[in-house]
């Protein structure tokens, strides 16, 4: 049964529906993990979380528990959390620093921040003519088979061959380019603090709802409306809202016909870009100071391309969403088929006024945390639809809209038409890159 | 013996206070639970309990009037679907002491707290201390920071938090 249905997987996705087992059947979940996450690019962290020597977080890649870590040689490497030895993990914090080198805690094997063998207790005594020494490369620590690095955010693949992580991001780099280009320095740096949540419904229901424009004012009418509420009251007693009102009841006063007026761009790989509806370039005090020291920086001509680059969300699939003109990151961890965690940072952009970080730190807390305004009910729904197509009420899921309007472009790029904002276009990508990946081709 | 008297009149006053306010939360008298603060107070869940201000930090919640009333009104709304399944919580507050005492009577009070939620079928434990500032006013008290650190506010969330703790 299980060879039939997984031999057959081309058949569970047709351009425009997809078999509702792909997201309940825990077999199928098993290939995903072992043709898609433990294959390709995933994001592991920043450099700026490891910035001195033996600094680590431990990270998951698929079903791999990872140790993401800054070595002596200042490098960054990516190793499994594993002794060679007896299979003990070695870090068991979600991340500290290990010193000079990593020390199992079962039978005191050493090693090197790049994962090679530093010692064994009583090692010349009890190895002669045996398979373990220090020559031995089954001793090490396995590393990850490639850590490459974009502006600072790293990524590792567990295979040795492939695109290179600048292929694999193509025209989704801009997630980073984007975040990084609004620092008068030109990069960022991690806030220490990661909000993680748990969601119980499969990794792909949480990825497809990152560009769902026919969602927002639907499931988050409540606090939309609450806010613009409290925003009008606001505004009426002191003249002008703080920003972070406007961004929870823009969910509410961009009506669902809106939302066709903006845009999404899908990219091969699964790669998506949703265009900006939030209008966060205000005129205020704080924004213009800030626009100051970027000119400072870049010269008007370049400030303006800077900040003229309009991005809601950008996908990177199978498991980043970036909201760049905002700083953070949602890294997405399936932890079984029917669970997912994300996991949530925020960045401050290095040499902008401290408004800025605030700004975004706003919104960081009130749609991001384990206390969200926000995401409470997109979990709701998550859920739900998870239990709904575990269910024998309909084989498929249906990403119809706006089939066969998209317009494909040189390269591959396909975008909405004019006015089809609300296109299931990056649902329908998303299951083209994910019946590629399970197809073997990557 | 009459400052002792006091002190255990004082102890018995913040104690009420703190019990009245988790009650209000449990029985969802939301707008009584906001006027309990001062117009300046906040409600502060730290992300991490080594933090010291609520201000420019990361917070799970990082709340003054105006926030609390979006959140209010959210939870309120007919349509905030995850407040459609039975939901109810049930908090416990012990272990009231009192850390400081000013000349006009504001308090400093740490105390701790267990509150049981009940979700649809689940139900979920969350623990923790309160710190109060509480400033005296001719009506009582009123809040003026509450400081909620969870015991569990590094670990992942399994769901999230929809209403104060």
């Amino acid at each position: 049964m299980l060879q039939e249905r997984i031999a057959d997987l081309a058949k569970f996705v047709e351009p425009d529906r997809v078999r509702k087992e792909v997201y309940t059947d825990p077999q199928i979940f098993e290939q995903e993990m072992a043709r898609i996450h433990e294959k390709v690019w995933i994001y592991c962290g920043h450099e700026s979380q490891v910035p001195k020597p033996g600094d680590y977080y431990t990270v998951q890649i698929g079903r791999q528990p990872m140790i993401l870590v800054r070595g002596k040689d200042r490098k960054v490497h990516v190793l499994y959390n594993r002794c060679p030895h007896r299979g003990n993990m070695i870090c068991g914090d979600r991340s500290g620093n290990t010193g000079e080198f990593f020390r199992c805690s079962y039978h005191a094997w050493t090693f090197q921040h790049d994962g090679k063998l530093k010692n064994i207790p009583m090692m010349e005594s009890g190895y002669q003519g045996t398979r373990f020494g220090r020559d031995n490369p089954d001793c090490n620590m396995k590393k990850a088979a490639r850590v490459e690095g974009y502006r600072g955010f790293v990524f590792a693949s567990l295979v040795a061959d492939g695109p290179t992580l600048k292929e694999f991001l193509g025209e989704s780099r801009i997630a980073f380019d984007d975040m990084c280009d609004r620092a008068p320095g030109g990069e960022v740096e991690i806030v220490p603090n990661c909000f993680r949540v748990i969601q119980h419904s499969n990794w792909k229901i949480f990825l497809e709802n990152q560009l769902d424009a026919l969602h927002p004012s639907v499931v988050h009418q409540s606090t939309g409306r609450a806010a613009h509420e409290v925003e009008k009251d606001i505004a009426k007693k002191t003249g002008k809202a703080p920003l972070s009102y406007h961004m929870l009841s823009a969910f509410a006063t961009v009506t669902i016909d809106k939302w066709d007026n903006f845009q999404t761009l899908n990219y091969p790989h699964g790669h998506c870009i949703l265009t900006g509806y939030m209008g966060l370039r205000p005129k205020d005090p704080d924004t213009l100071a800030y626009e100051k020291v970027m000119h400072k920086a870049y010269g008007k001509k370049r400030t303006e391309e800077i900040l003229g680059v309009n991005i809601h969300h950008v996908l990177i699939y199978p498991g980043l969403s970036v909201q760049s003109p905002l700083q953070q990151l949602r890294a997405v961890r399936p932890l079984g088929v029917d669970k997912t965690l994300t996991e949530i940072w925020h960045f401050r952009l290095k040499g902008a006024p401290e408004p800025i970080y605030r700004r975004s730190l706003a919104y960081y807390n009130l749609v991001n945390s384990p206390a969200t305004l926000i995401n409470a009910d997109d979990l709701e729904n998550f859920w739900k639809c998870h239990q709904g197509l575990s269910s024998d009420g309909g084989d498929w899921v249906s990403f119809a809209r706006f089939h066969g309007r998209d317009i494909e472009k040189p390269g591959g790029m396909v975008e909405t038409g004019p006015n089809m904002g609300t296109s299931e276009a990056p649902m329908r990508n998303q299951m083209k890159a994910w019946a590629q990946f399970m197809g073997g081709n990557r | 013996m009459k400052g002792g008297a006091s002190r255990l009149q004082l102890q018995h006053d913040v104690e009420q206070f703190l019990y009245g306010q988790a009650d209000l939360l449990d029985s969802r008298k939301w707008q009584d639970w906001i006027d309990l603060f001062t117009p300046d107070g906040v409600y502060w869940m730290p992300a991490d309990p080594a933090h010291q201000h609520w201000d420019g930090m990361p917070a799970i919640f990082a709340e003054d009037r105006n926030l609390m009333t979006v959140r209010m009104k959210r939870v309120m709304h007919p349509d905030a679907w995850s407040q459609r399944p039975l939901w109810g919580t049930n908090h416990i507050v012990s272990n009231v002491a009192i850390d400081k005492v000013a000349k006009n009577g504001d308090v400093t009070a740490r105390s701790r707290f267990h509150m049981m939620e009940l979700r649809r079928d689940d139900v979920r434990h969350f623990a923790g201390q309160y710190t109060h500032q509480l400033k005296k006013t001719k009506d009582g008290y009123r809040i003026k920071l509450q400081r909620v650190d969870m015991t569990n506010a590094q670990a992942a969330y399994d769901y999230v938090l929809q209403v104060w703790v």
